[in-house]
């Protein structure tokens, strides 16, 4: 049994080496402030630039929340991230999922420089091995259900 | 076809997510599970229908009895979730792109 990716291509107006930067270097411009792992809100998001590197936020204070690593870092082509957030948003060591996004560039129409971004989640089946922190977040409402009643409101709003 | 209503109703209901805990502890079958909860076994019976069918817990005949386990496929409410998150922040993203940046922000 597998869960599928999930996969998204989008095109954006930029060449290669803005779209990569602004993914890694510039997250917390476009990371939904909402999603925080820390008690407050974070100022930076970090993607370190090197495979291996540490994938975190940072709030105003300076304390750092950990999201994952870098497993792949090839700019301005390639990305792939390690996702090691829990269903109840949490950092997991144990949990593993992959992010991989490709650049490439391409012409517009009017000739100006743009680029296919291919995104992927996979890995997904990680979450339902993750049986004891499954039963753990189901009841809380900041949990997996709590997320998934949020969810819900914000689909049907 | 798991979908992510199915999965919404299945833990709207106390009982049931008091059932899926249960099974989430270990692989057990219905007797054991209605033992130990305040409810009576055909009832339980229905509350793991419902979270079967909702692809969060699967059965496997053991002897004469069932035994119900969580079900990987549990991870399909997860990724009904996750497939909004990334639409939204993907959308952010090629906006960002597409913005000038502050001078501050400057390589």
């Amino acid at each position: 049994m597998s869960t599928d990716p999930i996969v998204r291509t989008l095109t954006v107006a930029a060449p290669p080496e803005r779209a990569f930067e602004v993914f890694t270097a510039g997250m917390a411009r476009w990371w939904n402030g909402e999603y925080h792992l820390g008690d407050k809100p974070f100022v930076d998001v970090v993607v370190e630039p090197r495979a291996g590197g540490r994938w975190y936020e940072r709030d105003a204070e300076g304390a750092e929340c950990t999201w994952g690593r870098v497993l792949a870092w090839e700019p301005p082509g390639r990305l792939v991230l390690a996702w090691q957030i829990s269903a109840d948003w949490t950092y997991d060591p144990e949990l593993v999922t992959q992010i991989e996004v490709r650049f490439a560039g391409a012409t517009g129409p009017d000739g100006a420089a743009t680029t296919r971004v291919d995104f992927e989640h996979r890995g997904l089946d990680a979450y339902g091995e993750q049986a004891a922190e499954m039963r753990a977040s189901l009841g809380s409402p900041g949990g997996w259900g709590g997320l998934l009643e949020a969810f819900a409101d914000k689909a049907g709003g | 076809m798991t979908t992510y209503g199915a999965v919404l109703d299945a833990l709207g209901d106390p009982t049931r997510r008091s059932v899926l805990e249960l099974v989430a502890e270990r692989p057990q079958p219905v007797g054991e599970l209605a033992a130990r909860l305040p409810v009576s076994r055909p009832a339980v019976s229905q509350h793991l229908r419902v979270l079967k069918d909702a692809g969060l817990v699967t059965d496997t005949a053991v002897g004469t009895q069932r035994v119900y386990r969580l079900d990987a496929r549990g991870a399909a409410a997860l990724r009904a979730y996750l497939d909004r998150f990334w639409d939204d922040s993907l959308a952010a993203y090629a906006r960002a792109v597409e913005q000038d940046l502050a001078p501050e922000e400057r390589p």
